[in-house]
């Protein structure tokens, strides 16, 4: 669909006058990528309403009980809309998530948005280290396998690219407690922060780490920070996997190109050469991979987060999987779902601003 | 007689549509194997293939035979992987455990290629509103979270091995469709299928003798490509608990239930960690070494 919208969108300014303006232009790019996104989201809650409609729990039973009389069902069956068309129900149910009612968690006992607002900051916390250490170690390393190619400096990074494909996050996060926490006690046991220390902050943000700096609790800060470094140095792993695979294949078209040699010949040094005539042009694909990479690092959260107790999302959405808590699994599938979206189509109207080619 | 046969197979103008097959069968084998990586992916994929069907004859133990006095026990002669909080041999689990990874990739692909191929081609042959309509169902699916999508219908339909590979089937096809898509546009206009028409042939033949073919290089490299990630995901549902249940030998599961003992008693959680890698890794080789020998544009790259 974005193709063709870019292909029509690109057909129509052509056959436009040459002095239209480009503002214009991009006024129009803008409103089309919104329907576009807002048809994206209304999938993603189509997806979200059938899920809910094919589970196989009643959710008029989950409501009144098993023993509830006929007349009590019906009446709630009615209360609950669940007698009229489909589509009436699907508008009501678009309708309530814009509003945020995403109903109420049976395991919490709260409205699902509560519980979200509590641990979505948590995630927020782990993924974003996870993407600096991915990004820090990754762009380099892709850089540098490309200049490098084919020699063992090269091989080296194509395999621990290669192992970011093929281990299992969850088993990874195991041994990582294995070896850095039980055996060579580095690291800190499971969860967020100590239990002595739990509390101690004010919740302003939610993000421990901000909270704690703001209230001069350096304590906190670095008892929060020593919990973090495992599961965000993993997680950081799966990032710098993808980045740096996706940036050594860009880096390479790069390095071949003749203008290179054009700056080495007048004297450019090598640093300058790489990181400046040869990066120039890829930063923007390389800004893509790394937005791409970051909603990929809330998935791979959900199987983290487990592994170390992290009350953020993914414990959240895996707690509530395990007790057939439908709303709140939705719910949290809502979120992730649509950070994705907004992540998958920003970096494409991000590339196409950049991208000088592509307009 | 070797010689005979290998002349028979490279030979320049075969006489027949088997030979020229087989002769292009060979070729590429030829050119994987000389890729050393592709040939230990080659090797892995095809040491997963003969465990899963021989795994009677390669497990020592029963998968699920209990032995609650040599419970938790560590690597040894006895048992090569250890045991695990049953006393069952986590090796012989191991290998049948083959068996079920084996299954679900098989069955995820032979459901996600077909319908991919097959949304892709229709909707890149006819255009128009099909296309519009095909592809905008596409892009929803691709921008959304794969894993998740997965868990949350596998949360909808009930856990079991069947529902996470249905589950993995939903979320894994879109792919494929846009690249079938990709591949028809680029030869819908020419003049083979021009020539076709103009026999009177049926978009439906048209589609599926003329089209489809040509798709099946790219899709084959895809398909290995992403059967590292369905077996993460698979791995991943049964160490949530949501694909295959107890006693069944999955290695997800397995290292869910050595979770508990991971600080202790390591191998239980660790080993089948390995032979996930493993297998994981032996398909992306194989799938970057049919890329270099099927898809010329890509040697060397990424």
């Amino acid at each position: 669909m974005s193709s063709d919208l870019q292909t029509s969108t690109r057909a129509a300014r052509s056959s436009a006058p040459a002095l239209r303006s480009g503002l214009g232009a991009r006024l129009g790019e803008a409103v089309s990528m919104g329907v576009v996104i807002a048809l994206t989201f209304l999938g993603l809650l189509a997806i979200t309403f059938f899920i809910g409609r094919v589970m196989p729990i009643d959710p008029v039973v989950a409501v009144v009980g098993e023993r509830a009389s006929q007349e009590t069902y019906d009446a709630v069956y009615e209360a609950m809309g669940l007698d009229k068309p489909l589509v009436v129900q699907f508008v009501t149910y678009v309708g309530s998530v814009l509003q945020g009612d995403l109903g109420m968690s049976t395991t919490t006992g709260q409205p699902v948005v509560e519980d979200l607002k509590r641990v979505v900051p948590a995630t927020f916390e782990l993924a974003t280290i996870g993407i600096i250490i991915g990004v820090a170690l990754g762009l380099p390393m892709g850089v540098l396998a490309a200049y490098t190619q084919g020699s063992w400096i090269d091989q080296v990074i194509r395999v621990i690219g290669l192992a970011g494909y093929a281990v299992p996050a969850f088993w990874l996060g195991l041994v990582g407690l294995a070896v850095f926490y039980a055996g060579l006690g580095w690291a800190a046991p499971p969860g967020r922060i100590s239990i002595f220390y739990e509390g101690l902050v004010p919740t302003v943000t939610g993000v421990l780490l901000i909270d704690a700096s703001l209230d001069g609790q350096w304590d906190v800060f670095w008892n929060a920070l020593h919990h973090m470094v495992l599961p965000a140095l993993i997680l950081g792993f799966f990032s710098l996997a993808y980045i740096s695979r996706m940036t050594r294949s860009l880096m390479l078209d790069q390095l071949g190109q003749e203008y290179l040699t054009t700056a080495r010949v007048k004297g450019v040094s090598e640093w300058r050469v790489v990181w400046v005539h040869a990066f120039r042009p890829i930063r923007v694909p390389v800004i893509t991979v790394i937005g791409l990479s970051y909603a990929g690092l809330l998935e791979g959260s959900v199987l983290i987060e487990m592994v170390f107790s992290w009350p953020g999302l993914g414990n959240y959405l895996t707690t509530a999987l395990l007790s057939a808590d439908m709303a709140a699994v939705l719910g949290a599938t809502l979120v992730i779902g649509t950070v994705f979206i907004v992540i998958n189509k920003a970096s494409d109207v991000l590339y196409r601003i950049l991208d000088a080619r592509s307009r | 007689m070797f010689s005979a046969t290998r002349d028979w197979l490279t030979d320049t103008a075969p006489r027949s549509r088997a030979q020229a097959n087989l002769g292009r069968a060979y070729a590429l084998t030829g050119a994987l194997l000389r890729n050393p990586l592709a040939a230990v992916g080659l090797l892995i994929v095809a040491t997963l293939t003969l465990t899963a069907i021989f795994a009677p004859l390669i497990a020592p133990h029963e998968p699920n035979a209990q032995d609650l006095a040599n419970r938790l026990m560590p690597p040894s002669g006895a048992h090569w992987m250890g045991t695990d909080e049953l006393g069952r041999d986590i090796f012989s689990r191991v290998v049948y455990g083959a068996r079920i990874t084996l299954m679900i990739v098989v069955l995820v692909a032979v459901i996600t290629a077909p319908v991919g191929l097959i949304v892709g081609a229709v909707s890149g042959y006819f255009g128009g509103w099909v296309d519009k309509v095909l592809m905008g169902i596409t892009d929803v699916f691709l921008s959304m979270p794969k894993l998740i999508l997965a868990l949350a219908f596998v949360a909808a339909i009930g856990p079991g091995i069947e529902n996470a590979v249905i589950a993995i089937a939903i979320t894994a096809w879109p792919p494929y469709a846009r690249i079938a898509r990709a591949e028809v546009l680029t030869f819908r206009n020419s003049e083979f299928i021009a020539a076709v028409q103009l026999q009177g042939a049926s978009a439906a033949r048209i589609v599926l003798r003329h089209v489809l073919p040509l798709c099946t290089s790219s899709m084959i490299i895809r398909v290995t490509l992403d059967m590292a990630g369905i077996i993460l995901i698979a791995a991943g549902l049964g160490f949530l608990g949501l694909g295959a249940q107890p006693p069944l030998p999955e290695w997800g599961a397995m290292i869910s239930r050595g979770r508990s003992f991971i600080l202790d008693q390591w191998w239980v959680a660790t080993m089948p960690g390995f032979a996930i890698i493993i297998v994981s890794l032996g398909f992306c080789f194989l799938g970057d070494g049919l890329r270099d020998v099927l898809d010329p544009k890509h040697e060397g790259r990424s």
